[in-house]
């Protein structure tokens, strides 16, 4: 178990701190969650084109990187501190991880090279009702006509959906002769016909998600061995993905309300200098602290213990997610009135803090699934 | 001093020789009662003489100057092992290592080889009735008289005392200066005459620490550790070595309160699939394991050259927390079970002793408040609170048994 990073991983984060500061400071990044499409497709450019973030989990016969999850997860990290909009959740990490968890190598050399080169965005369409994912394909359906797959139904909670060009939707295939049905991956043109989005009004105003309805829509049948292990498999990756972002924003909430308590003065004193503010403080170091170590750990399993981290990525559902909306909470709450303006960036990690804890599903589903793998 | 922190060949070639030396030497049963502090001394003394005691500590004391990753490795490997070293954690720990670094030399080498080699039991003597989280405002004083130091007073919570051949014993000197100022650490001969040890019961029913009295304990005046009256530098040195030493104790191998036991008391109980419990569980489990995986990450850290300093806080807040959270559960899950068990009931007994003993973590080496403000204020860089008391002579404040 390595839980440190090595030199290379630290520059990458360097580096890539660097380029957002510089890059998606405060102004872009509520530009670009205001603009038509929601995040800057300038800097997605740039991330993909001088910085080749978009494969690093990737390998290089399809033009990746060859790195791996903790490189990601270190991208993702910083993503979420600084809170720049961007697809790279929907088809950097959901996207990339399906197209590689699948058996469909045409697609995958059909794809992947664009995606990772910034050209291309896909996007994974698996929720519907309440968001949660069904292994089941839910109740949308495929059906055949000859060589032709053709679509129905509605999914929700897309992430990058808006903004795809190809969407990878989980359906339900209809049985043999008669059989029980079963999911199955299909690749969808999101400009196809039948194909209607519809932009979701989100608590976050910094990531868009869409329900996506498809009638009649074309598809294209993407190979698979194991439809609902490959989900399963998407879903533990998005989990640890998603736990960076957050650890990223919570360590940013910390960072503000920190800086705050040293400078605001109130009855003669800095408020961090009252244990009221101060212990609160002292409890989100420590959340990040040890959610810091967990997400380190589950994204050494992604890399090299795949059998440990079906484990490891519902402990970081469990345990980050709570965390850091307690460290978005106490970041607007440390700031007072100010921390409650529009114009304060606080709201900003209070609202990705809420929406990133219950994206894949709310906390006591979480802790029914850690609860699931750790046999209890 | 710059110690080479060893290569991984070198740290394997150690880990290789620590895991055999342990597998012949580390006694199969741990000893108790009267056999405890003989197998103890001898236990460390094989540890001194395969050159494992004082890993980090310099060579002309007797350690082996070593870097704390060398340490590590040692502390890692021994943790599959339940070792008689607690007798002598506080003096390894704690007295040790202050007298290295602020004793002088004769001190050192007169004290410190026969620590490592087992010969010598440390307790310290800091806390008093009056003094717990404010160590500075305590009471015991030392007045100067011809070639030795009287001293006066009492201290509480004193681990080891009871088997201590020394301790390191804060007392006030000069109560005209402010608090801070009038300070000065002694070697104390815990033999002397005049020093009295008293077992004190806590609330878990047990006495694992004691009450020491001085009375007309006269001390050499050469058994000062530093300078005369700068005793509040050597005990924050020493606070500093104890808070590296707890935060690199690791629990013992299993507890009544831990995930695991209470997963077998929800089977027990037949309650092991009802979704509350297992939410209960779960959520156990991951506080637990993310605080382990944070120790391994300082452990990894501390390999690679950095060692945690006060984020050593973190686990020791964390760990107290995690007991109370783990409380709790047990509760949920055993119900009134919990609190009435048949004679003979060896688990609930042990699950009721783990209850009554958990108040200990969260005040015991620094208090949860006390942990905040280390947090807040050596790691965040946030502002210490105003000190009302710091500049004014101690023997106008108001503490302990004096009024001002």
């Amino acid at each position: 178990m390595q839980l440190v990073l090595d030199p290379e991983q630290q520059e990458l984060r360097s580096a890539v701190r660097k380029f957002l500061a510089d890059q998606a400071p405060s102004a872009r990044v509520r530009a670009a969650m205001e603009s038509a499409d929601g995040f800057d497709r300038e800097l997605w450019r740039r991330m993909a084109t001088e910085l080749g973030l978009l494969g690093l989990a990737v390998g290089e016969q399809y033009d990746g990187a060859g790195a791996g999850h903790v490189e990601r997860a270190i991208v993702q990290e910083e993503l979420g501190r600084a809170l720049a909009p961007s697809p790279f959740l929907g088809s950097a990490v959901l996207a990339t991880d399906t197209l590689l968890a699948l058996d469909d190598e045409a697609a995958r050399a059909d794809l992947l090279p664009r995606m990772v080169a910034g050209e291309l965005i896909a996007a994974v369409a698996v929720a519907e009702g309440s968001g949660a994912w069904d292994r089941t394909g839910g109740a949308t359906t495929a059906s055949r006509s000859g060589d032709s797959w053709a679509l129905d139904g509605t999914k929700t909670a897309v992430v990058a959906g808006d903004v795809a060009d190809v969407l990878l939707v989980l359906a339900s295939t209809p049985g043999q002769d008669g059989g029980s049905s079963s999911p199955g991956w299909f690749r969808v043109d999101a400009s196809a016909s039948g194909v209607t989005r519809t932009t979701l009004t989100t608590l976050d105003p910094t990531r868009r998600l869409a329900k996506i309805a498809f009638a009649g829509a074309p598809a294209t049948a993407l190979t698979s061995s194991d439809a609902a292990a490959a989900l399963d498999l998407v879903a533990d990756l998005a989990a640890v993905a998603l736990a960076a972002e957050q650890i990223g924003g919570l360590e940013r909430s910390l960072e503000m309300a920190t800086d705050y308590a040293k400078v605001r003065v109130q009855f003669g004193r800095q408020i961090g200098s009252y244990q009221a503010v101060k212990h609160g403080l002292a409890d989100i170091y420590s959340d990040w602290e040890q959610g810091l170590s967990a997400l380190r750990y589950a994204s050494w399993a992604a890399d090299h213990a795949r059998d440990e981290l079906p484990l490891a990525a519902a402990l970081v559902a469990t345990y980050v997610g709570p965390a850091y909306f307690r460290a978005g909470t106490l970041n607007v709450q440390y700031h007072g009135g100010i921390g409650y303006t529009w114009e304060h960036d606080a709201h900003l990690y209070y609202k990705r803090a809420k929406s990133t804890e219950l994206l894949f599903g709310s906390p006591a589903q979480h802790r029914a699934r850690l609860a699931d793998r750790l046999g209890v | 001093m710059s110690v080479p922190n060893g290569s991984p060949t070198e740290l394997q070639e150690f880990r290789d020789g620590v895991r055999s030396w342990l597998r012949s030497h580390a006694p199969a049963t741990m000893p108790t009662g009267a056999d405890l502090i003989p197998e103890a001394k001898k236990y460390q003394a094989a540890l001194f003489d395969a050159g494992y005691a004082g890993i980090t500590w310099p060579t002309d004391v007797g350690g082996q100057g070593l870097s704390p990753a060398y340490q590590q490795v040692f502390s890692d490997e021994a943790a599959a092992y339940e070792v008689p070293t607690h007798p002598f954690t506080i003096g390894m720990g704690m007295c040790g290592p202050t007298v290295n670094d602020l004793g002088t030399q004769e001190q050192r080498t007169s004290y410190l080889p026969r620590l490592l080699s087992g010969e010598d039991i440390w307790c310290q003597l800091f806390s008093e009735p009056g003094a717990g989280s404010d160590v500075a405002s305590l009471q015991t004083k030392a007045v100067l008289d011809g070639d030795a130091w009287v001293v006066n007073g009492q201290k509480v919570w004193t681990t080891n005392a009871q088997w201590a051949d020394f301790g390191a014993l804060l007392a006030r000197t000069d109560p005209d200066q402010r608090k801070h100022k009038g300070l000065t650490m002694f070697i104390l001969d815990m033999h002397a005459p005049g020093v009295t040890v008293r077992p004190l019961k806590d609330m878990s029913g047990r006495a694992p620490f004691n009450e020491v009295y001085f009375d007309d304990v006269r001390i050499p005046v050469d058994a000062v550790i530093g300078e005369v009256n700068a005793g509040w530098n050597a005990a924050v040195t020493m606070l500093g070595h104890e808070r590296v030493s707890i935060g690199a104790t690791r629990k013992p191998k299993s507890s009544p309160l831990e995930f695991a036991s209470l997963v077998a008391l929800a089977k027990d109980h037949g309650v092991a699939g009802d979704p509350a419990q297992r939410e209960r569980l779960a959520e156990l489990f991951a506080h637990e394991r993310v605080l382990e995986l944070f120790n391994v990450r300082m452990r990894q850290e501390t390999m690679a050259g950095n060692p945690p300093g006060a984020r050593g806080s973190v686990a020791k807040l964390a760990g107290a927390l995690l007991l109370r959270k783990a409380i709790e559960t047990a509760g949920q899950i055993a119900a009134s079970d919990t609190i009435a068990w048949e004679p003979g009931d060896t688990r609930s007994a042990e699950l009721a002793l783990g209850i009554n003993s958990a108040p200990s973590s969260s005040i015991a080496g620094g208090t949860n408040e006390v942990q905040h403000n280390i947090i807040g204020e050596r790691i965040l860089g946030l502002p210490k609170e105003p000190q009302v008391d710091r500049d004014i002579p101690f023997r106008e404040l108001k503490v302990g048994t004096q009024r001002g």
